[in-house]
């Protein structure tokens, strides 16, 4: 029984696999206007998160955009270069927190899913940004 | 159960202010000994939501049902920080031919020591101990147990990849535990070999959405009364629709116990986080 639903498990996964294995992530994304309609709803979501939106009193909305667009796009192997400040210096002095950090995370995947991206594509966009959290929190 | 309906009313009285810093299903479920982990093998992750500015508690109640033995196992954990986990266990064992129950109370402390399941490079490792006190100990006496009581320590480590497996996201857990504990501790700890042994345990799951988790549990057992006590094993899905609750149920494989053999059957747990 353990080796037959193992075996049940990685077929489904592995059958799942083939379907846009050669893509790069920018193309599952839906490329620039995937990735704009992911942006503009997370900044939809953050704008309706009191918690989270505190962080963006200061913020310009429209070069938050523009920058979080070109940065998406690059980390997603995408034909862009992000030219915006580094992560360090964006958010030291912000002070953030591992809970509202993970909490604007869910605010991500919540507009991943409004937008209609798959849970797979959600999750290497999450893997390519994780490594990124160090450089965010408590600074 | 006074206690469950407390808690129960804790539960439903706090979900508006529960921690919720963490992913979803991330922290894993509540095993059988009360700490965070699969449904057998204790977790590396703390339970519940709470992050390193939060609390969190969470309640549990978990029966496994084999063919001749049931266990049945309330309880509930507190995590400060996401830092020290203390969990406490009730666990009544029956025994369904003598028609017989053994209690045992188990408490738990598990602190992290270094990283986070999701975010750093190494897989998060945690310290455990478990202090098992059996209330009922007549069973554990006549098999030849040299104690009713005794203490379990152990180290966990635990990692979660993200889109590592065709996109899903991937878990999996590595436990080793000194112990002298026969079956749990429901039969004692210790025997005609008295030594504390170290036994591995190990969980794999795959998470196949954000609410959804299937994966396998192995957990070595000694045999220190000689009666051919064998490793368990299971398979679970874990259905997480919500950061205020989680229900698992398993298809156990726990071989022998006591001479009784082939103990094979189902398990079904449930966890509200607050």
């Amino acid at each position: 029984m353990n080796k037959l639903l193992f075996t049940t498990v990685l077929l489904v996964v592995s059958a799942c696999s083939h379907h846009n294995s050669n893509a790069s992530l920018y193309q599952q994304l839906g490329e620039q206007e995937g990735i704009e309609a992911i942006v503009e709803a997370f900044i939809n979501q953050i704008g309706n998160d009191e918690r989270i939106f505190a962080y963006f009193a200061d913020t310009h909305v429209s070069r938050f955009r523009d920058k979080l667009i070109l940065h998406f796009c690059d980390i997603s192997d995408g034909p862009c270069v992000y030219d915006g400040d580094n992560m360090v210096d964006i958010h030291t002095g912000m002070n953030i927190t591992e809970g509202d950090f993970n909490h604007t995370v869910d605010l991500l995947i919540a507009a991943m899913n409004e937008v209609g991206v798959s849970h797979r594509v959600q999750n290497r966009l999450l893997a390519r940004l994780a490594p990124l959290r160090d450089e965010m929190i408590y600074i | 159960m006074r206690i469950l309906i407390i808690f129960s009313l804790m539960w439903a009285g706090s979900i508006a202010h529960a921690a919720d810093g963490k992913l979803i299903a991330t922290p894993g479920v509540s095993q059988i000994e009360g700490s965070a982990g699969g449904g057998i093998v204790p977790w590396a992750q703390l339970a519940g939501y709470a992050s390193r500015d939060e609390i969190a508690g969470n309640v549990f109640c978990s029966r496994g049902d084999v063919s001749d033995y049931r266990l049945d196992v309330c309880g509930a954990q507190a995590n400060f920080y996401d830092r020290v986990e203390f969990s406490v266990a009730k666990q009544r064992f029956r025994i369904n031919a003598a028609d017989l129950t053994i209690r045992q109370d188990v408490f738990g402390i598990k602190t992290r020591v270094y990283g986070d399941l999701v975010y750093s490079r190494f897989p998060q490792v945690s310290l455990g101990v478990m202090h098992k006190r059996l209330r009922d100990d007549e069973i554990a006496n006549a098999l030849g147990a040299k104690r009713s009581h005794g203490t379990d320590f152990y180290v966990a480590a635990s990692k979660l990849h993200l889109g590592a497996f065709a996109g899903y996201n991937w878990l999996w857990n590595l436990t080793a535990r000194h112990t002298s504990a026969n079956e749990l501790g429901i039969l004692g700890h210790g025997g005609s070999d008295q030594g504390r042994r170290l036994q591995l345990e190990a969980s794999t799951a795959v998470l196949l959405g954000r609410h959804v988790a299937v994966g396998v549990e192995y957990r070595q057992k000694p045999d220190n009364l000689g009666l051919g006590e064998d490793d368990w094993k299971d398979i679970f899905v874990a259905w997480i629709p919500n950061k205020h609750l989680n229900v698992t149920a398993a298809w156990l494989d726990l071989g022998d116990i006591a001479g009784a053999k082939n103990q094979r059957g189902w398990y079904l747990s449930v966890t509200g986080n607050f």
